[in-house]
């Protein structure tokens, strides 16, 4: 929990010290958190190749893994499809498209702007930034509550870069291989998926 | 996104190489969890700084979370099922 707080504390900071043009220039001009993003992978990469009990469990676990990205495909559909009931400006249709960004929020939220407009376009970008959000903030408590595999599909398509580090941290580098399995390959449908779904 | 995979795929092969080296692979902790906060915050700027998501964020924001919500919760209850069935019998 300690450590969630830290997180959400660095969050805030960030939107108001954005808000209020507290950065230099160069932090804004250049894509900084691609940077972070890359020295995180980079010494995440150090860790897992480091751990010698690592790739024992996809050894174990081949035909198992497969199913967590189909957990996260059809839970994702059925669980928008029972909330979207009861969202009025938004079709069943165009929530299944922003569910199936899987917290891949770059590349969902142009194709489904492209493809359904701008305001569905922001939607996907915000929802898929809070799956992403969510699961940095939440990964301990999913852990703890509803298995290792929760945070993993919680992250979606995330789970193998930015929300990999804390999800290692939290199931351990066992589950790691796991993690970036799905990522991996919700990453590679996510464009795949929004395009027939918007079609 | 393949930028990413090289770059981790690189950290994975020098891990491999040190990894008898326990004391320089520790250190790779602090700078994972330092990582985290200033992508955290970096995360934040770029909606403090983005007009288009500060001036929508009531009415497209409530939509977003309960899709959010509703994708994150359908996701864990098909896994925790999957979990019991596949995983759990597994371990010890």
């Amino acid at each position: 929990m300690k450590s969630s707080l830290i997180i959400v504390t660095f969050f805030i900071c960030g939107i108001f010290a954005g808000l209020f043009s507290l950065l230099p220039e160069f932090i804004l001009e250049n894509d900084l958190s691609s940077l972070a993003l890359y020295v995180l992978m980079f010494f995440v990469g150090i860790s897992i190749g480091a751990d010698k009990n690592a790739w024992n469990i996809v050894k174990n676990a081949r035909f198992k893994i497969v199913l967590v990205p189909i957990s996260v495909i059809v839970g994702t559909f059925i669980g928008v499809g029972v909330v979207s009931m009861f969202l009025s400006d938004i079709t069943l249709k165009e929530s299944i498209a922003v569910g199936s960004g899987f917290g891949y929020y770059s590349l969902s939220s142009i194709l489904i702007t492209q493809m359904g407009g701008k305001i569905l376009g922001v939607t996907a970008l915000l929802s898929n930034i809070f799956r992403e959000i969510i699961t940095l903030l939440f990964t301990p408590l999913f852990a703890k509550y509803f298995g290792k595999l929760a945070p993993i599909v919680s992250g979606g398509a995330t789970s193998m870069d930015s929300t990999l580090p804390v999800i290692t941290k939290y199931v351990g580098k066992e589950y790691a291989v796991i993690s970036i399995f799905n990522g991996t390959v919700l990453t590679i449908l996510v464009p795949f998926l929004v395009t027939l779904i918007m079609r | 996104m393949l930028t990413v995979i090289i770059i981790m795929a690189s950290g994975m092969i020098l891990g491999y190489i040190l990894r008898e080296k326990e004391k320089l692979i520790k250190l790779t902790e602090p700078v994972i969890t330092w990582s985290i906060f200033a992508l955290l915050f970096l995360l934040g700027v770029s909606v403090g700084t983005n007009e288009l998501i500060l001036n929508n964020l009531d009415t497209i924001g409530l939509t977003s979370a309960v899709l959010t919500f509703g994708a994150v919760s359908g996701s864990i209850a098909v896994a925790f099922f999957i979990d019991r069935m596949f995983f759990r019998k597994n371990e010890k």
